[in-house]
């Protein structure tokens, strides 16, 4: 297992290499030029010429390559032209508050993905059965920015009992910092009004991100519990007499939970995708918006940056997923 | 004919594919519902934010333009941009896809690090990078998509290919002396073919969504386009009170979507009753 680890670390190194290289090339041969914007609208030929001298734009670019990998590996992603901010201090600053997001929206949908599947492949065919099927499948079909603002209209605007943007009401202190997660935090040092508020905040930016999500797990833990129901063990269970309930709760749905774990691993990168456009509806501070943000005013720093770091959680994910298959199904952990 | 009542008889997939019919026609012919498709950019401030009603069942929009109608001539754009992305998607990763699971050496390893180098990140968040930098408009977004998609088709065509390859007819053929693109293009192609149309169907949708994102956020299309993800960005500025304005444009994603989902879905199952829903 540990040979394995280290083996699947190793192999995200070139994958993080080839992406620097792509978004590299990409932003700095794609014709906006950094230094025009960051000298502004008034700015004089020379001045630009002064700001391209300071940040090494002059120099070739194989160069302007080989200077950003050896720092990007001290750990050094250079200054943000927007935030004139050292980037990976804003990227530390923001990327709690998507982690946040990303990581109750998949408990929100690994929990009531797999409730709704095991029950739906349970009363197979029945009314719930087939109302988890629509909405599944409705929930794959809608637009995650386009839900975000109906959940602001009914539940915001119209009911009126939940907020409508941010992490916490404005006026609020966020509690002590040691995660940047609000809800652990103020869970850990006892600011349980600062823990019910977070929970209220980031109730329809998580569920619009699951939504997707919860619909695939379903639909996968569904299909295993039938398949797993069908099989000679709980055949075999059920004749001896077992009560319904004990066949499917440890037995069936242990072998059902292989395949919709992976998925969950797979959900992830799209989570951070909606993230993007949901972080922008609710006004949420996290990676997304910084992300948006960067590329409208060619901070090309802060695109450079943000994506290698979405890129490296994603593999270290990947590489989760798959250590969690082992845990669930010795067959799969004894070939790794 | 036997496959064609075997899909009949799927009615999700039937529903799915008329939504997507009922979708290409009015893409085609919009004056089917629409008295005037050059008049659907023209604004009448009188007509200002007017809530549904019998004559306009979608309402009116800030400048005082027919919604439904508007919705209704998006379905164009929303098509044409779909289909442009997977068919080019599909001409740049199948035959990647093919050279790379039959041939084995270093072509076939570059694609594939290149592939997971594409793979590594979000679509959508590369789709977004080159779209800006290509500049705002509906073909910047055109081709971001279909620079960071073909890698999925990719993906799939490889791991069918290497499925195939290992089969008894493809090492006859090799024995016989058949050439390499022979065995690619008239042995392996037509086995790899199912799983990437149902993919493409599938595609459809998933670049819907993707675009829609895209002219939300503004680097896709620019007004006055009927654009439905711009309509929703649009709209957004004025809830609660005119609630249509942001509604209907999204719900006209969410059916369209539905419908390539639900088709998509069927395709599957007809081609591959191993995953048949049950």
């Amino acid at each position: 297992m540990l040979l394995f680890l280290i083996r699947r670390l190793l192999l995200i190194i070139p994958v993080l290499f080839g992406l620097l290289l792509l978004t590299f090339f990409m932003l700095r041969l794609g014709g906006n030029d950094p230094a025009a914007i960051m000298a502004g609208d008034n700015a004089t030929p020379e001045m630009i010429a002064r700001i391209r001298e300071e940040l090494g734009l002059n120099q070739p670019l194989v160069v302007q390559f080989w200077d950003y990998l050896v720092s990007v590996l001290r750990g050094d992603f250079g200054v943000s032209l927007f935030s004139q901010r050292p980037v990976s201090e804003d990227i530390l600053d923001k990327l709690p508050a998507t982690l946040e997001l990303t990581l109750v929206a998949l408990v929100i949908a690994t929990v009531l993905g797999i409730l709704l599947g095991t029950l739906a492949g349970v009363w197979r065919n029945s009314i719930f059965d087939h109302s988890v099927r629509i909405v599944s499948v409705a929930g794959l079909a809608t637009a995650s920015f386009w839900f975000a603002i109906m959940l602001q209209l009914v539940f915001a605007m119209g009911f009126e009992i939940l907020p409508l943007r941010g992490r916490l009401p404005t006026g609020m202190a966020p509690p002590p910092d040691i995660t940047g997660m609000y809800i652990f935090d103020s869970l850990v040092t006892g600011h349980f009004a600062i823990t019910w508020q977070a929970i209220l905040h980031i109730i329809m930016p998580a569920v619009t991100i699951s939504l997707g999500g919860v619909a695939t797990v379903a639909r996968f833990t569904r299909s295993a519990v039938v398949a797993s129901l069908q099989s000679e063990y709980a055949n075999y269970e059920q004749a001896v007499g077992y009560p319904r309930h004990r066949v499917v709760f440890p037995y069936v749905l242990r072998n059902s939970l292989v395949t919709p774990v992976t998925q969950v691993g797979l959900l992830f990168g799209g989570f951070i995708s909606n993230a993007v456009a949901v972080e922008a509806v609710f006004d949420w501070p996290g990676l997304g918006s910084y992300l948006v943000q960067a590329i409208f005013t060619s901070d090309y720093q802060v695109v450079l940056a943000v994506t290698l770091v979405i890129g490296a959680i994603y593999g270290v994910v990947n590489i989760l997923v798959d250590m969690t298959q082992g845990l669930l199904d010795p067959r799969v952990a004894e070939k790794m | 004919m036997l496959i064609l009542k075997k899909f009949l008889r799927d009615l999700p997939a039937v529903l799915g594919a008329l939504i997507v019919l009922a979708a290409v026609i009015l893409a085609i012919f919009p004056e089917l519902l629409v008295d005037n498709v050059d008049r659907i950019n023209r604004g009448n401030i009188i007509m200002r934010l007017k809530p549904p009603s019998a004559d306009m069942p979608f309402g009116t929009d800030d400048l005082g333009r027919n919604i439904f109608e508007r919705v209704i001539v998006g379905t164009r754009s929303a098509l044409t941009i779909s289909l442009f992305v997977v068919v080019v998607s599909m001409i740049v990763g199948v035959p990647l896809g093919l050279i790379a699971g039959y041939r084995s050496g270093w072509a076939s390893s570059a694609i594939m690090r290149v592939t997971d180098v594409f793979l590594a990140v979000p679509q959508l968040i590369l789709a977004i990078a080159i779209a800006q930098l290509l500049g705002r408009g509906q073909i910047s977004a055109m081709i971001a998509l279909a620079v960071t998609y073909w890698p999925f088709f990719t993906r799939t065509v490889y791991a069918e290919t290497q499925k195939v390859r290992a089969s008894l007819f493809v090492e006859a053929l090799e024995g016989y002396g058949a050439s390499k693109t022979r065995i690619m293009l008239f042995h392996i192609l037509p086995n790899v073919a199912a799983p990437v149309i149902v993919r493409a169907t599938v595609g459809m949708g998933f670049v819907i969504l993707t675009a829609a994102v895209l002219g939300f956020l503004g680097v896709g299309a620019v007004p006055p386009a009927p654009d439905w993800g711009l309509q929703i960005s649009e709209g957004r500025k004025y809830l609660p009170e005119q609630w249509w304005y942001a509604t209907f444009p999204g719900l006209a994603i969410l059916l369209l979507v539905l419908g390539f989902n639900l088709l998509g879905d069927g395709l599957r199952d007809l081609v591959d009753p191993r995953l048949r829903r049950s």
